[in-house]
């Protein structure tokens, strides 16, 4: 096996060009189990975490840009302000070890249905930026990222090089469903973003279908229910409702985790409870925005 | 490069891994761990191949002070990294004092997971006293956490004890923390 290093960007895009069945390797929490386990022998390795920039986040034009290769830890060290609902989902992720190690964009390049940054990421409409060196640059709404289990929209020639979303205007939660909080997998998971200035509502299904989805129908429901001026208690027929049109929007399989009508149930509760949750903390603003 | 090389074949490199502030000058097979390049090169068996993919914290050490599970780390990647293992933990002759903390409250039945335990610790408390919050820290509270048990049990929890000695463990950590 080869072991690629590139020292920036550019050398890396020049290498998975030459090279298009390198595989890229960021924290190597999920490469490392395949190569231990000899699910997979890759030719090559094209190593990542020389390439600094990959690691940082910025600003512009008011929207974030976070590099591929940010660990869970440095996000929620970092980014738990901007990113609630992300920086929730990254608390969740395997074990303290794991999350030192461990990237978004690894969660990304495998693209597991299971994936725990996929819901947020969903929810706050991010957008995935690829890159190769034919065709330069592109981003992807996280919508059409996911196109089937493990299987993302990215080109064999193609990097992750960041994803790109808005910091929260309004509450946001995630919740996953597992047997013990440390290194589980979700059953089930739920992220949802309420924006009160557009009056909308996002919401990412985890672990419920051959990839992460929204929620859609769901969406347009509470966003049109809920009475954003006057921030009233929810009404709990709404509420279930809410929770219903979510469960609905999921296609689960049975599996050693769980049972589809288990996994439909969980997440018409954990629908309703996040929903729940954001809710009070948007009564609770006291800010007119 | 030409595309009838053999890639299947091993390939290897040399390289210097520093392992406990010794330079060790070795070659390594691209694909080997960091966990068996410890184990079966330099003759440091202190960290333990529990399960080979990240679930058992037992393979921990720490890497520029930070805890990884060595047998998901890649030892091609750390050439310019300073590695500590739990042989490396004791100042001389003197215990580490979350080494003496084990002994003193009795927290291992086989010792099997103890190295993991231990640099486990180190990075935690490490962690904590650079602020970082955990599941278990209070939105808005302090993030220099005061280390009680829940916290404890929380940033330990990549680490499993066959022998169910969690007890004593958190206690020793706790004695440590305070
Ligand atoms: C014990 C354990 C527990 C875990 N628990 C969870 C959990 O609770 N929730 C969860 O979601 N996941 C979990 N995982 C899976 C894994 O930790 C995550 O998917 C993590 O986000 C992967 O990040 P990484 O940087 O380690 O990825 P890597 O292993 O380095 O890469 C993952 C994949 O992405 C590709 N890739 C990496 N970077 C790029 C890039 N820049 N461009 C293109 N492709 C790229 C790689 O080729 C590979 O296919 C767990 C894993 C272990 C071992
Ligand atoms: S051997 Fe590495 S975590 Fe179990
Ligand atoms: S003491 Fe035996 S596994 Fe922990």
């Amino acid at each position: 096996m080869e072991f690629l290093r590139p020292a920036s960007w550019a050398e890396a895009l020049e290498l998975k060009a030459e090279y298009p069945d390198a595989v890229p390797i960021q924290g190597g929490t999920d490469v490392m189990v395949e190569i231990n386990f000899d699910l997979r022998r890759p030719a090559r390795l094209l190593d990542l975490n020389p390439v600094a920039e990959l690691s940082r986040w910025s600003t512009t034009g008011g929207v974030l840009r976070v590099g591929a290769g940010m660990t869970y830890t440095s996000l929620i060290r970092e980014l738990s302000a901007d990113l609630p609902g992300l920086a929730q989902a990254s608390r969740t992720v395997g074990s303290p070890q794991i999350r030192n190690r461990g990237s978004v964009g690894g969660n990304l390049g495998a693209a597991s249905p299971a994936g725990d940054s996929h819901p947020p990421l969903l929810a706050a409409d991010a957008e995935i930026e690829v890159e190769s060196r034919a065709r330069g640059s592109r981003l992807i709404p996280a919508t059409a990222f996911y196109q089937g289990v493990k299987r993302s929209a990215l080109a064999p020639d193609e990097l992750i090089r960041a994803f790109h979303v808005a910091p929260a205007t309004g509450p946001q939660y995630f919740s996953k469903i597992g047997t013990r909080n440390a290194m589980v997998i979700a059953v089930c998971s739920f992220a949802i973003a309420l924006h009160p200035r557009r009056r909308a509502v996002g919401t990412g299904i985890g672990s419920a279908a051959p990839t992460p989805r929204r929620a859609g129908a769901a969406e347009e429901y509470i966003a049109a229910e809920l009475d954003w001026d006057s921030r009233a208690a929810l009404d709990p027929r709404v509420v279930a409702r809410f929770g219903e049109l979510v469960a609905q929007a999921a296609s689960p399989i049975d599996d050693v985790r769980g049972t589809a009508d288990y996994r439909r149930h969980a997440l018409g509760v954990l629908a309703r409870r996040t929903l729940t949750w954001a809710w009070h903390e948007h009564m609770r603003e006291r800010t007119t925005t | 490069m030409n595309d009838d090389e053999d890639l299947s074949a091993p390939v290897t490199m040399e390289m210097r891994l520093s392992v406990n502030g010794i330079g060790y000058p070795i070659t390594v097979d691209t694909r080997e761990t960091l966990l068996d390049t410890l184990r079966e090169r330099l003759d440091l068996t202190g960290a333990k191949k529990g399960c080979d993919h990240g679930q058992c914290g037992a393979c921990t050490v720490l890497v520029d002070g930070r805890r990884v599970t060595s047998c998901l780390t890649l030892t091609v990647a750390l050439d310019d990294r300073e590695i500590t293992t739990v042989e490396g933990l004791a100042d001389g002759s003197v215990p580490h004092p979350l080494q003496t903390a084990f002994v003193r409250h009795d927290a291992l039945q086989c010792g099997y997971c103890t190295p993991g335990q231990l640099c486990s610790a180190v990075g935690m408390l490490a962690e904590a006293r650079a602020g970082w919050p955990s599941i278990v820290t209070a939105d808005g509270g302090s993030v220099d956490a005061r280390l009680d048990e829940a916290e404890i049990r929380e940033r330990m929890s990549g680490n499993l004890c066959r022998c169910g000695a969690y007890v004593n463990i958190v206690a020793a950590i706790a004695e440590v923390a305070r």
